[in-house]
């Protein structure tokens, strides 16, 4: 009984990891520019995709792992510059559009680029499972739960203790106020799509030896990275981490507990509970409009 | 003359509807002038979308064939010309596809249509037509009913239940769980499976399934195993799915047998599942096992040549669903061989079709089977050591 | 010009125009396949353009009232002998009331709650028709019976053109009248301030609600007469990515405009048919397109050339 409620846990946990990552990164875009970048899937398309390439092409993992973070970064600082700051004053459903036209555009070059078909990588561990009171874990779902733990404390380290990170805070808070006091506002939005690019990108290196990854899984993660972002409240980085795992867990022990068919439709209708509920989120802040 | 016509058109609605330029301008190549003698075959296919590691390969095959077929001179000194366009798996823009090619590009054959859902859409717009239709997909309601002028090229979704059960009978294994994708193959073959179970005395004892983007199957898994009495697993479904299922039932130290489907028929599948694979066993065309068919077996040729083309071109793993557009294109070939380039007259013919060794078996056509293949070209294989072993 | 374009009766003879012109000069059932498919998902981008360009709200699941239209047409003439035309309507109904129900205790949050919701609608709605095979032919779809009008069966797509342009024309009309009655006062306050038009008292989550079921009746009718324009339908009708297209739609012909949603509508059918000869280039193209159409058409298509038109046949209006 317990052995199997680990089980299924530990399946939530990791799945829901990736969204909680993709769910922090749609967040600090966010925070920096108030765009929801639904291109953020296609980060972690890129983190895995490249390296996989790469490898295959004969660069040692540790290489092609900064390869593919560097690709994404780049990808991410193109986006802002090509994309969205030409059109900064645009409202905020225009940027969505544009968004979502970039993410055709990184998986049209991605097809083209790399090809259609599935790829993996291997575990870093190897691919035997560990027990753990009668549950089965496989040691890369430890490194997903690390590195996303990882990721989590130097984002937040990075927010908290740089000048950089704090930059990007004022930018958020107040843009005008920011390049006042000498920000280069321009900038800042560009670091924060390359950081977001940055940890999507690693998600997808730490997650291809378990899901595998081909050019269009973008699509999916956004999707579960935003429903993750709302349920944690928008606009903040612990919601969405908690956001995302709550959905994974929901998903994994609707699908062993209740029934595998209906297991997104379980893991929405809590999330709508949730909202009812608490209009903002698990850890949001209430919000009150400008008159 | 009908072609200056349509062009006339075409530029006055350029200079209503500026917007609609684009669409005159789609049409102005779509009718870029063909050779007088070409043969236009039009092709459908999933190339991207859930469903592109079915089209991306059958849309390689296509083209590799036809340049072959052209560079020898075409049909009767007459060369092929195809005409792709990528549905995306939807079903809706398959429809337009399919319409545009009866309607603009004139084709008088298709061999395409990728998956089920975008055969049965585009089905009547072939019917009305009256062009020949062969389809690529899977599922037995698309010759059942019989419809004039459609026809199929891979073993149905039934086959491959009924080969499993057979080989689990054999076995001396009767009680079972079932895991399948809610895809349109997983599906599709899910349903055939319930269907014809008790004929082969097997009884299912539980089921479960998993969405087509779904990474984790050890929940449902995990079910399956608590559940006492199963004796074998089997997993309709095709895509990742049944490589993480494969993974993910090893992980869990599964170690009842475990019954793929010919959905995974590609060494892609050893390649994702790894160790993992090995020990699955799954019912497929000879076309994967080509190396090690006895030299005496008349299918090894046609077999061997094909795998190594299309490896050698694409420098991808050989799959059935490559095969399937092979034998879709040659067994048109033929029929325009024989009969010339007109519609009816294909079909007249690809309804004869008779004894045609292709990459999935020996297809011998007639007025009421529009597939022409039997059980017997149907091998059961098991992964053996990271490559596919013949098990019977 | 500049009040011509603002007219409503301009706006609807411009409309009416397009179609009959374009009606007369398609020149095969392939072109009147796709005039009705640009048609037929203009029907939904106007409904949506409603809750989107005029009630604020984002519906990230609109794809879901089209299938529920959809597998009407196929599902009550199937298995319950329901008559097609009744079907199309019991589908509306069915969608409206379904909306509001969702929409009433959604709308009373601030936020972008109805986009979570919306969004959780239509998976679950693809779910539904994915999974309850046995009813709805599963992944693969079902076929659908055709319409039979005065005892003809209705099939050739330039018989489809005509009708869907007919019900896009009472479409418009219908929204037209809807932002010129006591709700699209009530909207046009609510787009000013929300909280302005709170202390006005104007009853904003009724307002959103209202608009949301009807946008919801626009999707679902479109989706009927999509399921029979085709003749077969699938899951795919009600899937997340139809909703994006569709909220794509909107903004890209121009929130707030009716004409922009056909306009929107068109791009998006069009472009596609255009691009084919790109092959493996198509979905790089289409994504540079929708790009580039937002950087300089900033508020869409049809509302930007309708400003730019304005400044420069009449300078001296500027304000």
């Amino acid at each position: 009984m317990l052995a199997q409620f680990l089980q299924f846990t530990m399946s939530g946990l990791t799945v829901g990891a990736v969204y909680a990552i993709v769910g922090l990164g749609f967040t600090i875009i966010y925070n920096a520019s108030g765009v929801l970048n639904f291109a953020q899937g296609e980060f972690v398309m890129i983190g895995g995709m490249v390296t996989v390439f790469a490898v295959a092409a004969g660069v040692p993992l540790p290489l092609a792992i900064l390869l593919a973070i560097a690709v994404a970064a780049i990808v991410g600082v193109a986006l802002h510059r090509l994309a969205i700051e030409p059109a900064k004053d645009a409202s905020p459903v225009v940027l969505i559009i544009i968004t979502i036209g970039g993410a055709l555009v990184i998986r049209g070059i991605a097809q083209i680029v790399f090809d259609k078909q599935l790829h993996k990588l291997p575990g870093f561990s190897g691919d035997t499972p560990v027990n753990f009171m009668g549950a089965s874990i496989l040691p890369q779902a430890l490194w997903v739960l690390g590195g996303s733990a990882l990721i989590v404390t130097l984002v937040t380290l990075f927010f908290a203790k740089t000048m950089i990170g704090k930059a990007v805070l004022a930018t958020a808070a107040n843009r005008l106020a920011a390049q006042l006091v000498g920000v280069n506002t321009s900038v800042i939005l560009a670091i924060s799509f390359a950081l977001s690019a940055t940890i999507g990108a690693i998600a997808g290196i730490l997650v291809t030896p378990i899901t595998f990854t081909n050019y269009e899984v973008g699509t999916m993660l956004a999707l579960k990275g935003f429903a993750a972002l709302v349920l944690g409240g928008l606009g903040s980085p612990a919601g969405a981490i908690l956001g995302g795992m709550v959905l994974g867990l929901c998903e994994s022990l609707s699908a062993g507990y209740l029934s595998s068919t209906y297991k997104d439709a379980f893991a929405f209708l809590v999330m709508i509970a949730v909202l009812l509920v608490m209009p903002s989120g698990l850890l949001g802040k209430p919000s009150a409009e400008r008159v | 003359m009908t072609m200056n016509r349509l062009w006339e058109d075409d530029m006055r609605f350029l200079k209503s509807t500026p917007v609609l330029a684009g669409f005159a301008l789609a049409a102005g190549f779509s009718l870029a002038p063909a050779m007088a003698q070409d043969i236009k075959i039009g092709a459908v296919l999933s190339v991207t979308g859930p469903a592109s590691f079915l089209g991306d390969p059958e849309e390689k095959t296509l083209k590799m064939y036809v340049e072959e077929i052209n560079a020898k001179g075409g049909i009767k000194g007459r060369k092929l010309q195809l005409i792709t366009y990528d549905d995306g798996g939807d079903a809706n823009k398959a429809r337009t596809f399919a319409t545009r090619l009866v309607e603009e590009d004139k084709v008088v054959a298709m061999v395409g249509g990728s998956t089920t859902g975008t055969t049965m859409a585009m089905g009547p717009v072939f019917e009305d037509a009256q062009i020949p239709f062969i389809s690529l997909a899977g599922a037995v309601v698309i010759i059942e009913p019989l419809k004039k002028f459609v026809f199929k090229t891979p073993h149905t979704d039934r086959m491959a239940c009924e080969k499993i059960f057979e080989d689990m009978k054999k076995r001396g294994l009767t009680k079972i769980g079932m895991i399948s994708g809610t895809d349109g193959f997983g599906k599709s073959m899910r349903d055939e499976c319930v269907k014809v179970n008790a004929r082969f005395g097997i009884e299912i004892l539980a089921e479960e399934s998993y969405g087509p983007r779904d990474t984790d199957m050890t929940p449902q898994l995990t079910n399956l195993k608590a559940k006492a009495g199963i004796q074998a697993v089997v997993n309709p479904g095709f895509g990742q799915g049944p490589a993480i299922v494969t993974r993910n039932f090893r992980q869990l130290g599964m170690t009842m047998p475990l019954y793929q489907s010919h959905g995974v028929a590609s060494k892609q599948f050893i390649e994702l599942a790894g160790e993992a694979a090995n020990g699955v066993r799954l019912p497929a065309a000879a076309l994967l096992v080509a190396d090690k068919l006895p030299a005496s077996d008349p299918q090894k040729p046609v077999a061997q040549a094909y795998a190594k083309k299309f490896q050698d071109a694409t420098r991808q793993p050989v799959s059935t669903f490559g095969g399937h557009a092979y034998d879709g294109l040659m067994i048109l070939a033929g029929a325009i061989e024989r009969g010339g380039a007109n519609p009816k007259a294909i079909r007249d013919e690809i309804e004869k079709t008779k004894g045609f060794m292709g990459t999935a078996g020996i297809f011998t056509m007639s007025p009421t089977d529009h597939m022409g293949l039997d059980l017997t070209a149907f091998k059961m294989l098991e992964i053996k050591a990271g490559d596919w072993a013949i098990a019977e | 010009m500049a009040r011509l374009i603002n007219n409503r009766w301009a706006e609807l003879a411009l409309v009416t125009g397009l179609i009959v012109l374009a009606g007369l000069l398609l020149p095969s059932n392939y072109y009147f396949r796709v005039g009705a498919l640009v048609l037929i998902s203009a029907i939904a981008a106007v409904g949506l353009n409603l809750l989107l360009g005029f009630a604020g709200q984002v519906s990230l699941g609109h794809a879901g009232f089209v299938g529920i239209g959809a597998y009407a047409v196929a599902l009550l003439p199937t298995h319950w002998g329901v008559p097609t035309l009744a079907s199309i309507f019991l589908g509306a109904a069915f969608s409206g009331v379904l909306a509001l129900a969702i929409g009433r205790p959604i709308l009373r949050l601030k936020g972008h709650f109805l986009a979570v919701a919306t969004l959780g609608l239509g998976i679950l709605v693809a779910m539904v028709l994915t999974n309850e095979a046995r009813i709805t032919g599963g992944p693969d779809g079902m076929p659908v019976p055709r319409l039979e009008l005065l005892g003809t069966r209705i099939r050739a797509p330039e018989a489809w053109y005509w009708i869907a342009g007919g019900t896009l024309i009472i479409s418009i009309v219908f929204a037209q009248n809807l932002l010129n009655s006591s709700t699209g006062r009530a909207l046009r306050a609510l787009h000013d301030s929300e909280v302005a038009a709170r202390a006005a008292g104007i009853n904003v989550a009724r307002v959103k609600g209202i608009v949301f079921s009807i946008s919801a009746v626009y999707a679902s009718i479109s989706g009927s007469l999509l399921a029979l324009l085709n003749g077969h339908i699938t899951p795919d009708t009600a899937s997340f990515l139809n909703s994006i297209e569709l909220v794509t739609m909107v903004v890209l012909g121009g929130m707030g405009s009716l004409v922009g949603s056909l306009v929107g509508a068109a791009v998006l059918v069009i472009l596609p048919q255009a691009l084919t000869v790109f092959h493996e280039y198509e979905h790089l193209l289409l994504g540079s397109f929708i790009i580039a159409i937002m950087i300089f058409l900033r508020d869409g298509i049809v509302p930007t050339l309708r400003k730019a038109l304005l400044e420069r046949k009449a300078p001296e209006d500027r304000v």
